[in-house]
């Protein structure tokens, strides 16, 4: 392909086929997934393989090893079950690489100087990292914390219960990490973990409109003038995301 | 060296709705008006079309359509000892920026005062005498009546396309609107909006409760309408996108959709986006502005000499730019005395959330903004606050401005917020379960005041905004009374659980919680120039050639959302300017 030919979907097609023969062994070696793919009920069949396998995402914002971490934790955040699709298989890491990526985790719409005060929980935020820093200084935190308790593991590599015991931990700020309140950065990662599987599918999690079927939310059809007096029907109609595409 | 422009007539600050409000009249009356907006140009087309507009990660977490804190925030601290720190990140209040400021995404919830509102302290006195009052609450009156403002409500009405149902009409009860309110002399220009389940139900729970329900007034367009300017404005399809969002369907009023349009086409208007207003320049003797001095998109800075400035900034704003500019003396509260930064108060607001089993189809994407049920059974002279033990009334509504998931979804008390059962709960509880909220008054305080900042900054070298407040006793007795009224009547619905976050005794402001940005006082209006920045016609005591509108001007917040009040104010300091001030200029009042 020269570089006067750039025709989206070639370029689209090209990339694809790169991402994912790059990405193949190394999506195989990653603990998170192995448990997605166990726990998600026909994840590893049809639906999940594929051209457009979230798992064949190569991260642009995140390292490696940063990517094994948000794999596993969000496998535990929103696992797959019966209820609906987990966030891996949403999408939803894809989402925090590309997320991350935006002003708005560099801070730009937070006050952002100095002097940075200690002031009670009632004034919110008052530290210095941004959105996108909270989240890569929290994780590296998270995994030194995890090499130096259990003999060298990352929390990728640590059975799901450890795992979910060490978020649990993080939520209520009992674990003591080094430069980060581990509460700071687990709230910022478990909004940040919804946005990806809430938000439209665009920005690359909340695959097929998973989530919003799982919940009965219509999406952006935004017209319900028609349904606003109906009391005895559920509302009936499947979702649509911004692209116009139908769930 | 900032460039100097040619002198206009009148400068105006902000155009949001009281900017756009000045423009209008002051345009209709032949100025020449030059409007400076900080934020961007925005219009329904292109900014707020379908479907880019309707993205709840761009409305609701990315806030395109806010104020970026980035630049210009407050700071913030419960009591004058303490050390303030920044509002770092948007929670409990949303300031607007753009064309359209905070008009253009608001929900549309537009009320009128009551006649006791105004003269909120000489009612509280007469009924409970003046010992009821403590000595650190500065409630005042308004130096302004219902009956005088009635025409001018009425105005904002008609611009807005209101949708209601009137309650008192030339001093008659009507049947299905609010009879404790203030008597009106037309009915709304459109009738209500249909009601969602929960603002059936609230039908239902009001009326066990011996309340009087009535619609919501909403500026959200019930039907086709055209409105006294020929804007024309589309029913409302309850798209479920409009707190937070511009609306997409020329439905919800907005300076926008309803007055811009207009303004656009005037030789004797000119609107200048992306210029941010630094400070209100004034002559040697300090009482006389002679323009203002502003940021134009390249960041250069440029004077623009005007005879009138007015001050259209939102509240916040408006005092900040009266601060930093030197117009009028800082409130100190030690002695008590100056009058900018006075009289700050806010909002009491609280939710009660039900839960229902499958059967119930709450269905809460779907929304209208302001819409929805409320009553005024405990609030203005309806509350005995004699019994009740605090001064202030409230509401409780139903309202549904649409929720999406990115927004957050209610579950039940205990749920864990992650992993399997959270799942299992948000799916239960998604489309089965509603809201009411619970609005209160919020009193003026001494201790709660606006002033600036020792220490932070703003990106234009300025010193910013110092809050000082905190919840009073009298406001957490009020919660904890309304929330207890609400959660009374949402059971009598029999939901499957109940939730309500009445403040507790001691709980201080949290800033990182969405409470609503009606954020009041600060350049309050009054009859005496020792207490109040600005006389009854929201002129300058001290600046007679500068008027601030806004909410700034409440002495004290009432139950109600303010709009309705800040557009009467806007038009009835329009017309004191347009029939008195431009004749005469001067003080209107003499001090
Ligand atoms: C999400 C939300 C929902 C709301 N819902 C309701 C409701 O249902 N009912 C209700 O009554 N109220 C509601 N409000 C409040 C309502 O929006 C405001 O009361 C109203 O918009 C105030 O009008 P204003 O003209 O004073 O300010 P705005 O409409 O905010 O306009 C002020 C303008 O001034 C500009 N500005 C500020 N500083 C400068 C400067 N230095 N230089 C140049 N320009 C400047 C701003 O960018 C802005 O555009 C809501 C607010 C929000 C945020
Ligand atoms: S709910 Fe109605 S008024 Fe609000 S944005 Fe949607 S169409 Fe406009």
């Amino acid at each position: 392909m020269s570089e006067k030919d750039p025709s989206p979907d070639a370029l689209q097609s090209r990339r694809r086929i790169l991402m994912g023969l790059s990405l193949a062994p190394l999506a195989a070696a990653l603990p998170g997934v192995h448990a997605a793919d166990k726990a998600a009920p026909g994840a590893g069949g049809s639906s999940f393989a594929g051209a457009d396998d979230p798992r064949r995402y190569t991260p642009s914002f995140f390292k490696d090893t940063e990517w094994a971490f948000i794999q596993a934790a969000c496998d535990r955040l929103i696992p797959a079950d019966d209820t609906g699709p987990g966030a891996v298989e949403s999408g939803v890491p894809a989402f925090l690489d590309k997320h991350m990526q935006t002003p708005y985790a560099a801070g730009a719409i937070w006050y952002m100087q100095g002097p940075f005060l200690e002031a009670p929980a009632e004034f919110g935020y008052q530290g210095k990292l941004t959105l996108r820093d909270i989240i890569r200084v929290g994780i590296d935190a998270m995994d030194a914390h995890c090499r130096k308790t259990y003999a060298g593991k990352t929390f990728a590599q640590l059975d799901t219960a450890m795992q979910e015991d060490l978020l649990t931990q993080a939520e209520s700020g009992k674990l003591k990490l080094e430069g980060i309140s581990s509460k700071l950065f687990f709230s910022n990662f478990l909004n940040e973990v919804k946005n990806g599987y809430f938000a439209d599918p665009k920005y690359g999690g909340n695959r097929n409109m998973g989530a919003w079927k799982m919940i009965g939310y219509p999406g952006m059809r935004a017209d319900y003038i028609d349904w606003i007096g109906v009391r005895d029907k559920a509302y009936p109609l499947p979702p649509v995301d911004l692209s116009g595409k139908r769930g | 060296m900032a460039t100097v422009k040619p002198k206009v007539d009148a400068v105006i600050v902000g155009m949001g709705w009281t900017g756009a409000i000045l423009a209008k009249e002051l345009t209709d009356a032949g100025l020449h008006v030059v409007a400076l907006e900080r934020g961007a140009d925005r219009d329904t087309q292109p900014d707020f079309a379908y479907p880019k507009v309707v993205d709840e990660l761009e409305g609701s977490v990315h806030r395109r359509f806010l104020q970026s804190l980035g630049q210009e925030t407050v700071t913030i601290r419960h009591t004058g000892d303490a050390t303030a720190v920044p509002y770092r990140q948007m929670g409990s209040f949303k300031p607007g920026t753009g064309v359209g400021g905070a008009g253009t995404h608001w929900s549309g919830c537009h009320f009128r005062p009551l006649p006791e509102d105004m003269r909120f302290r000489s009612n509280v006195e007469q009924r409970y005498g003046k010992k009821f009052i403590p000595d650190d609450m500065t409630i005042e009156d308004f130096p302004v009546s219902y009956d005088e403002l009635e025409p001018h409500l009425d105005m904002f009405e008609r611009v807005c396309g209101t949708a209601g149902k009137a309650g008192v009409l030339n001093g008659v009860v009507q049947a299905g609107g609010n009879p404790f309110e203030g008597s009106r002399s037309r009915e709304y220009p459109l009738p209500p909006n249909p009601d969602y389940l929960g603002s059936e139900m609230f039908y239902k729970g009001a009326k066990e409760m011996g309340w009087h329900p009535y619609p919501i007034p909403a500026s959200n367009a019930s039907a086709p309408y055209i409105n006294p300017y020929g804007c024309q404005m589309g029913p409302c399809n309850a798209c479920g996108f409009c707190s937070d969002y511009g609306c997409l369907n020329y439905s919800k009023a907005s300076p926008n959709a309803c007055i811009l349009p207009v303004l656009r086409r005037r030789g004797n208007f000119e609107l200048r986006a992306n210029s941010q207003v630094l400070k209100v320049n004034l002559d040697s003797t300090k009482k006389k502005a002679t323009g203002v001095t502003y940021l134009d998109a390249e960041g250069k800075e440029v004077e623009q000499p005007a005879d009138i400035v007015l001050l259209c900034a939102f509240q916040l704003f408006n005092v900040h730019l009266m601060l930093v500019s030197g117009i009028g003396t800082p409130y100190d509260p030690e002695t008590n005395t100056g009058t900018i930064g006075r009289n700050y108060s806010y909002q009491n607001l609280n939710r009660v959330v039900l839960f229902f089993d499958k059967s119930v189809q709450a269905n809460p994407f779907i929304g209208i903004g302001g819409a929805g049920a409320t009553m005024d059974d405990l609030n203005g002279n309806q509350l005995d606050n004699g019994k009740a033990g605090f001064v202030g009334g409230g509401l409780v509504w139903a309202r549904q401005p649409g929720a999406g998931p990115v927004r957050g979804i209610n579950v039940p008390a205990g749920t864990p917020n992650w992993g399997s059962k959270w799942k299992q709960a948000v799916a239960d509880n998604f489309r089965h379960s509603f809201y009411f909220e619970v609005q209160g008054a919020c009193m003026s305080y001494r201790q709660n005041y606006l002033s600036l900042d020792p220490t932070y900054r703003d990106g234009f070298g300025r010193p910013l905004l110092r809050m000082t407040f905190d919840w009073q006793a009298n406001e957490i007795n009020a919660s904890q009374f309304f929330v207890d009224q609400a959660l009374k009547m949402g059971r009598t619905l029999n939901p499957l659980s109940i939730l309500g976050d009445a403040k507790k005794d001691g709980e201080h402001y949290n800033i990182t919680k969405y409470q609503s940005t009606h954020t009041c006082g600060g350049a309050t209006m009054g009859n005496n120039p020792a207490t109040s920045a600005l006389n009854r016609y929201l002129q300058s005591w001290d600046v007679p050639n500068v008027f601030a509108i806004g909410a700034n001007a409440f002495p004290q917040n009432n139950g109600y959302n303010p709009t309705g009040l800040v557009g009467g104010l806007a038009y009835w300091a329009a017309a004191a300017i347009r029939e008195k001030y431009l004749k005469d200029p001067g003080p209107l009042v003499q001090a």
